[in-house]
């Protein structure tokens, strides 16, 4: 139950109240560039879920074995040499850009062998994946859960994140092109037309959806989790909006606790 | 040196206004975005990415004769990570509470479309003088553009510049809004209308005087 509990709060803290476009702004370039349509936004958005799955596993997995201070498999390595163990996580810029280069590329293998209806409806928007900045961000969102030792990320809380993130951003891009769709009948001053007035539309989205905050902490009395969860997660409530990245540290706290 | 393309002067010109990053070419926006509640973030993150793109404009001139078209996408992203992960360290060691408050938005500069798009368009193709004049055009242009977002936010939203209070809280009631996301994104949306009405204007006044 706790494990589910726990789950369900990634689940709604990262698609809806920290929405990686209008809480984290990454993304930005294909939430401006691609929302004309409602249908191409969406074919962005399942394109994005889908590689940042992906990514994520990989990511977890490259952390977990082999970047993070004394993990298994290069503790063994360095074993076999006689030394200590040693932290890698300077590397991890590095090995996160060659994983998702990586398995944008073996999606769109897999997907041009397998699956060529979904290969051609995602189309342009595949190799755009790879320097979309959202995809990077989900995967340093795992490297600091891991490495943290208050929270230590399985691999559960980490692909629901990411999926989750990638399912609030194809919430935010297709509200956007809803809401653009509906813009082309209306009178913008010309200074305003294309990124202008999408901005400020994303700012007014971008303020509603700032009324979700503080969702997480009722939600955790809603699911009844001990007494101790919800004392941790007041303190960084006080606050929300200014350092919100602390939020899901603590209230994903008991994980560690569950396992 | 250049075959075909823009001189080095010009394309340090045009980084700064022509071509500017943040508001011609509407690239980078995530720092653009996420860093300029305050001038000292927005200055420390234009820095970063100033260090990022000049190294990499300069690597990749001169390697541009090595390249493979289907694999340069790649080098550039690989040689970007390397400077980045650098800059990171650098802050981390020298700048603790800045590089805890800029947090991931460091390491995204590896996928900032600016760098990659400058890559791309004069250093594979350029020698390593234009390359670097080009490097140091955008990044003026590009720390211009933070910093017009920053003070206007930081003075609305705090009513003070680089951290000092400029306007007591008497005379000016603080608009939190503006250092929260929806503030960001309504700023750059109306400064980018203004940029573009004075442009537009000025184009006018030109060609009434030709």
């Amino acid at each position: 139950m706790e494990i589910l509990g726990d789950i369900i709060l990634i689940a709604i803290t990262s698609a809806i109240i920290n929405n990686f476009v209008l809480h984290y702004f990454v993304g930005i370039c294909p939430f401006i560039g691609v929302s004309r349509r409602v249908d191409m936004a969406f074919g962005m958005g399942s394109a994005v879920t889908f590689v940042m799955a992906i990514a994520a596993l990989l990511s977890w997995t490259f952390t977990y074995f082999i970047l993070q201070y004394d993990a298994p498999l290069t503790t063994w390595i360095m074993g076999l040499a006689g030394a200590g163990p040693v932290d890698l996580t300077i590397l991890s810029y590095i090995i996160y850009i060659f994983v998702i280069a990586a398995s944008v590329q073996l999606v769109e293998m897999y997907l041009r062998k397998f699956q060529l209806a979904l290969y051609k409806s995602f189309g342009v928007y595949l190799p755009l994946i790879t320097t979309n900045c959202a995809i990077l961000f989900a995967c340093l969102l795992i490297l600091t859960k891991v490495t943290d030792p208050k929270t230590s990320w399985g691999i559960l809380p980490s692909l629901t994140m990411s999926v989750f993130g990638g399912v609030g951003f194809t919430i935010a891009i297709v509200i956007m092109a809803g809401i653009r769709e509906e813009l082309d009948h209306c009178d913008i001053p010309k200074c305003l037309r294309g990124p202008g007035i999408t901005l400020i539309v994303a700012g007014i989205l971008a303020m509603a959806f700032l009324g979700f905050s503080g969702v997480d902490t009722n939600l955790q009395t809603v699911l009844g989790m001990g007494a101790k969860t919800v004392q941790a997660a007041e303190k960084p409530a006080e606050k929300p909006a200014e350092k919100p990245a602390d939020k899901p540290a603590d209230a994903n706290q008991p994980v560690q606790t569950g396992k | 040196m250049a075959l075909d393309g823009p001189t080095p002067l010009e394309r340090f010109i045009n980084g700064i206004l022509p071509e500017n990053p943040t508001y011609r070419q509407v690239l980078g926006m995530c720092p653009t975005l996420a860093v300029t509640n305050g001038m000292k973030e927005a200055m420390t993150m234009a820095g970063a990415v100033a260090f990022t793109l000049i190294c990499a404009n300069i690597v990749t001139s001169l390697i541009r004769g090595l390249l493979k078209p289907h694999l340069r996408i790649l080098v550039f992203t690989l040689t970007i990570a390397a400077f980045v992960t650098v800059a990171d360290r650098v802050l981390a060691a020298f700048m603790f509470e800045m590089s805890g408050k800029l947090g991931p938005y460091i390491p995204l500069i590896i996928v900032n479309c600016i760098i990659i798009c400058r890559c791309e368009v004069c250093a594979a193709k350029q020698g390593v003088l234009a390359a670097t004049a080009d490097a140091v055009g955008q990044s003026i242009g590009f720390t211009l553009g933070l910093s017009s977002i920053a003070v206007v936010r930081e003075i609305i939203g705090n009513g003070s510049l680089f951290g000092f209070t400029i306007i007591p809280e008497a005379y000016w009631p603080r608009w939190g809004i503006m250092l929260l996301p929806p503030g960001a994104f309504i700023t750059l949306g109306l400064l980018m209308g203004g940029f573009n009405l004075l442009s537009a204007r000025s184009a006018k006044k030109k060609k009434a005087a030709a």
